[in-house]
């Protein structure tokens, strides 16, 4: 289990109006090879910044990130935004593709993996539809398809069902662990929702605090797929809310 | 969709109306049909500008300083507006040069266009690019400030980070429904500036209405001013088709 990413000593400093706000600190995390990896936090404590550090999108302050360096023709990392964030005049086909045009790869290839990544949500026939004609769950298919046409040694998500409706949500969670268990595929995936943490990780790390720091770290060994109600998963996102609580009280 | 008949019908019977007034205004007397053609008598004057090959060689001219003053404006337009939408330093620096410049009218650039141009076709190039710019580059300017930040961060998570990429892979196209509003006000806006550029001499349409308009042949102005709109209704319908075909992934 060769370590994917490496977090050491991550802190973060927003200046916004002259003022500085520390968001995140001290913070040191390993991701290892085929592991699914949750990051819990109320929101604003910086879970989103987090991911927006390790995806290359923000500069830490201090600290470092090292992520493995990608094969030709992969990312190291691919990004599922909370909203689907679809190219809107990209039909859905071409939305998929739209990471492989970054890797120099010839337009056959780039084609042949799009329409497999959208296979592999299952909405294969969709590949000529506008974007709009979409449901809310079908669009973030298809982001989800995008990231993983990429080939990405870690798929980082923010939040990435919080905006469906519940059954939906459950549907899309299913299919995820189907997807990423199936190919071993490396998951980073952050939300503010408990039972969905203890649902698809192997691991949960509760962040909390301001600036937000690692509070608690869980392990959980159920085989999936799980039972939503098992009490071994119950009994974890109590101690996950008790971690959350403590430190609203610390905070607070 | 389909049109409900009175649809169609309510602008043919208004259209019909106007003709039939217009014809009315001048054969009753009330007005001298020397300051003020009817409608009849414009089939002949067609005739004889047709005959002469006076109204092919005007279409001809206009177009050529049309298409090329509307290339250069609108070409120059969406370039400039890319530029002050995108950085801040680039708007900051041009605020005040675009509030003296812009109010600027497009005839008033006609000495200038002379002196620079002297009376040739590259005169009413200058004209006709001027009055279509100010429109292309507000409208382009707005729809790039506008564009979704979070498009623009879609882009740099999948590796599109130079400007080159980040412009042709979001900015533009998400942008494009705003710059083709304002080439579409372009289009109309420049066949008035035709007008003004060739007014002076350079041969075209406008000559053609001056020339006939100092031998107070007002059946050929009108002739010319109807070919205008026929003009301008043919390409504006073409544009419009094709801006729906551009935008068809808009709901």
């Amino acid at each position: 289990m060769a370590g994917l990413i490496g977090i050491r000593g991550l802190a973060l400093t927003f200046t916004r109006d002259g003022t500085q706000t520390k968001v995140l600190d001290g913070l040191d995390l390993d991701i290892a090879s085929g592991e699914f990896l949750a990051i819990v936090g109320a929101s604003g404590v910086g879970k989103s910044t987090l991911l927006r550090v390790i995806a290359g999108l923000v500069r830490p302050s201090e600290g470092t990130v090292t992520v493995s360096p990608p094969e030709p023709g992969r990312r190291s990392v691919a990004l599922v935004f909370q909203d689907a964030r679809l190219l809107p005049w990209r039909r859905i086909l071409d939305n998929v593709a739209f990471g492989l045009e970054k890797l120099k790869l010839p337009r056959a290839e780039r084609k042949r993996r799009a329409q497999a990544a959208l296979a592999r949500v299952g909405l294969a026939d969709l590949a000529g539809r506008w974007p709009f004609q979409l449901s809310g769950g079908q669009r973030q298919r298809v982001a989800l398809a995008r990231a993983l046409a990429v080939e990405p040694h870690v798929l980082l998500m923010d939040e990435p069902f919080s905006a469906l409706d519940a059954l939906t949500r459950e549907a899309l969670q299913d299919e995820l662990v189907r997807l990423c268990r199936a190919a071993g595929q490396t998951v980073l995936f952050v939300t503010h929702d408990i039972e969905e943490a203890v649902y698809l990780a192997d691991r949960v790390v509760v962040l909390a605090g301001a600036p937000g720091s690692i509070r608690a770290t869980h392990t959980l060994d159920a085989p999936h797929p799980r039972d939503r109600t098992a009490p071994a998963l119950q009994e974890t996102a109590q101690r996950i809310r008790a971690d959350l609580t403590l430190t609203d009280r610390v905070a607070g | 969709m389909r049109a409900h008949p009175a649809a169609t019908l309510l602008p043919l019977l208004g259209l019909a109306a106007f003709f039939l007034l217009w014809e009315a205004v001048p054969l009753s007397g009330l007005v001298n049909p020397a300051f003020l053609p009817p409608p009849s008598v414009l089939p002949a004057a067609f005739l004889r500008e047709w005959h002469s090959g006076q109204w092919m060689a005007a279409i001809g001219g206009s177009l050529g300083h049309y298409v090329l003053g509307l290339a250069i404006g609108v070409g120059l337009g969406i370039a400039a507006g890319t530029v002050t939408g995108l950085f801040r330093t680039a708007e900051g620096l041009t605020a005040w040069v675009v509030r003296v410049l812009r109010p600027v009218p497009g005839l008033a650039w006609v000495p200038f266009a002379i002196i620079w141009f002297g009376v040739n076709p590259s005169a009413a190039v200058f004209i006709i690019a001027i009055g279509v710019f100010w429109i292309v580059y507000f409208a382009s300017h707005g729809a790039i400030r506008g564009v979704d930040r979070d498009l623009l961060e879609l882009a740099d998570a999948f590796g599109f980070r130079s400007a080159p990429e980040r412009l042709i892979k979001v900015v533009w196209p998400a942008a494009m429904p705003g710059i083709l509003v304002g080439v579409r006000t372009a289009l109309g806006q420049a066949w008035m500036a035709v007008v003004a550029a060739e007014i002076f001499g350079v041969p075209g349409l406008g000559q053609r209405m001056m020339q006939a308009s100092t031998l107070l042949a007002t059946d050929i102005v009108v002739v010319y001013m109807l070919t205008m709109a026929l003009l301008y209704g043919l390409i504006d319908a073409a544009f419009t088709a094709l801006q729906a075909r551009v935008l068809q992934w808009r709901a």
